[in-house]
């Protein structure tokens, strides 16, 4: 239905505003009119109007002028300008200045019906475009950052200030402290957020392997490159490239990454095409970079490049205080995941989850959840379905040998699995003979 | 007695074709209709530099020429008629009012350098009456390519379209509280 369309007309004539309005309201259009500027803004300040008809002439403030407010007011307004005085010189300004069309005075009625339709066809794309985008913010929304502490507050300040600009970030934090979840919340606020981001384990991969990975390869650049592939960096073109472990990228490609930092612009290996690419890059270390490039192991230039705007992520165990949220938050997200009717965690497995140091991290304590998810009975997560709990109640002899600590860690593990011998053996990553010999060694029994 | 549509004709179409055209109306509208030629004054509405007639101009002639006992008033007139803003128009109509005027101007193919054809021309009046005097009964226009409320603002469109409105345009009609004295 039409009426969901609103027509202003803003014209000094009031035959013209009249004619223009009966017309509009026959095609079922909720129609308006404004006399001058002043009345034609006051309107647009009390309701959002899709489509404005302009005269250009008019005493005050003319057309062209009351379009630069309108734009102010609400940039998406879809305008069209009409006049009785047809000049091109006019009609050029009027379109620069962003006008869907122009019009002159007496305008065709068939060819004021087809530029109504048309506006009103790219108002209702444009609307359905934005409904779209954003549908696409909220699948591509980064996961939960979950974390209430006031130093996780400061890391959310810091998102937002830095994700609107186009400023290099770098993550520091322990392992495990959700580093790539910070780089996808920037990316999932910032105005690249409709490109992909990219992540690279700069960590995981061979010197070579890396080089590959980042700038693709044309066919035949290297044994076994039997086709040409893009590389991450051209992936990422448009979004934003995470480089995750960059404390381990090897000198040359630490050159290579400087140079296509520098100039956005690379070859793919084997290749002699200049490829050009705009991406934003987001790294992240858990390395004491400062110290590899004292001992030359990193580049200063690289270092000073990539270390513009740098957000730090408290390990878990200085943050103790997010330690319930989190793992309320991991509870409710396997339940549903698994499909488990365990809801809550018990207070005394709260409280074992809050003493804990989680060298991990948020890492160790999802997984510990995880874990504890797949083992423990509904209602709710017990102590005994935490895999630390009892290796923290017992005492560990500090100074002790090797097989005193290998002999206390495997009678834990087995009291807490009521000595099922499967799923010990399964934690220790040994195979069940070798858990037989070993209790044997060791003398341990059954209770 | 009066009846609830007024046709008044100002053109050279002949009486005996508005009745065809009138027995429409009166089954389109579940209403009665009279036809008379009686004398309207169209000069107020020329433009001399336009050379055309100003229909909201000859709506409001119409209404200050007409008694108030006729309840629903359509003028068909043979000159070429305009609004303002536009180069011309087939009609207009009060919406939710009470007078609309048509012209049969441009429906005739002589105005286009064809030859003339009157059964065309005939079809053409019976679909715009009917679709100003819907407007008069609130009609909008219709999306569907066969109602008679499709607007048209070329004249081929006229002939594409029906002289019916459509189902969801007639219980539109059945809706309207009308109760002409």
């Amino acid at each position: 239905m039409n009426s969901a369309i609103s027509i202003l007309i803003v014209d000094d004539e009031k035959i013209v505003r009249d004619s223009l309005s009966k017309w509009f309201r026959e095609d079922g259009y909720t129609v308006g009119s404004a006399e001058d500027a002043a009345s034609a803004l006051r309107q647009m300040q009390a309701k959002k109007w899709d489509i404005l008809l302009l005269d250009i002439k008019m005493p005050g403030v003319d057309g062209i002028e009351l379009q630069q407010r309108i734009k102010e007011i609400d940039p998406n307004a879809t305008i069209i300008f009409i006049t009785a005085h047809a000049s091109v010189d006019t009609a050029v300004q009027a379109l620069k200045s962003g006008a869907f069309d122009y019009v002159t005075k007496p305008v065709d009625p068939d060819y004021l019906s087809h530029l109504i339709s048309n506006a009103v066809r790219q108002r209702v794309l444009a609307n359905e475009n934005l409904k779209l985008k954003e549908q696409i913010s909220e699948f591509s929304k980064a996961d939960e950052i979950i974390g209430e502490s006031p130093c996780m507050q400061k890391v959310y300040e810091l998102i937002r200030t830095v994700a609107s600009t186009d400023t290099t970030v770098m993550i520091r934090g322990e392992s495990g402290t959700g580093k790539e979840l910070i780089a996808r919340a920037i990316h999932s606020n910032s105005s690249r957020r409709y490109f992909p981001i990219v992540p690279v384990n700069c960590g995981a991969m061979p010197e070579g392997l890396l080089e590959s990975e980042l700038f693709g390869h044309e066919r035949g650049a290297f044994t076994g490159a039997q086709y040409r592939r893009k590389g991450k960096l051209e992936l990422a073109d448009g979004g934003t490239l995470f480089l995750d472990e960059v404390g381990n990228i090897d000198m040359k490609t630490q050159m290579d990454l400087l140079r296509v930092i520098e100039t956005k612009q690379f070859t793919r290996l084997g290749g002699n095409d200049v490829i050009k690419v705009d991406f934003r890059i987001i790294c992240a270390t858990n390395k004491d970079l400062e110290k590899a490039v004292a001992e030359g192991s990193f580049r200063e230039d690289l270092y000073y490049r990539i270390n513009v705007f740098s957000i730090f992520i408290p390990p878990l165990r200085e943050r103790k205080g997010d330690i319930p949220v989190l793992a309320n938050f991991f509870v409710k997200k396997y339940a549903r995941t698994m499909g488990r009717q365990i809801s809550s965690i018990s207070a005394d497995a709260m409280d074992a989850l809050v003493r804990h140091d989680w060298p991990g991290n948020v890492r160790e304590l999802e997984n510990a959840i995880e874990r504890a998810m797949v083992v423990g009975k509904p209602p709710a997560i017990r102590g005994e379905d935490l895999p630390f709990q009892l290796l923290e109640r017992r005492t560990v002899p500090a100074s002790g040998s090797l097989a005193a600590m290998e002999r206390t860690h495997i009678a834990a593990t087995l009291e807490q699995n009521h000595w099922n011998i499967s799923r010990s053996a399964e934690i220790l990553q040994i195979d069940r003979v070798t858990l037989y010999n070993k209790i044997e060694k060791y003398g341990l029994k059954k209770p | 007695m009066v009846s609830a549509i007024h046709i008044l004709n100002a053109s050279d179409i002949g009486n005996d074709h508005l009745e065809l055209i009138a027995r429409r109306v009166q089954e389109t509208f579940a209403t009665t209709t009279d036809i008379s030629d009686r004398p309207f004054n169209l000069s107020r509405a020329y433009d001399s530099s336009r050379g055309q007639y100003n229909s909201t101009v000859l709506l409001a002639e119409l209404l200050n020429s007409s008694p108030p006992a006729e309840n629903k008033l359509i003028a068909v007139v043979d000159v070429d008629l305009y609004i303002p803003v536009l180069t011309f128009v087939f009609g207009e109509a009060q919406l939710n009012g009470r007078a609309a005027v048509v012209s049969v101007q441009r429906l005739s193919n002589e105005f286009y350098g064809l030859p003339q054809d009157e059964k065309t021309t005939f079809r053409r009046l019976e679909k715009e009456i009917v679709h100003e005097l819907g407007h008069t009964f609130g009609l909008f226009h219709c999306r569907r390519y066969d109602c008679v409320m499709r607007s048209s603002t070329y004249v081929e469109e006229i002939d594409l379209k029906g002289v019916e409105p459509c189902e969801s345009c007639r219980t539109a009609l059945k809706g309207v509280r009308w109760n002409p004295s």
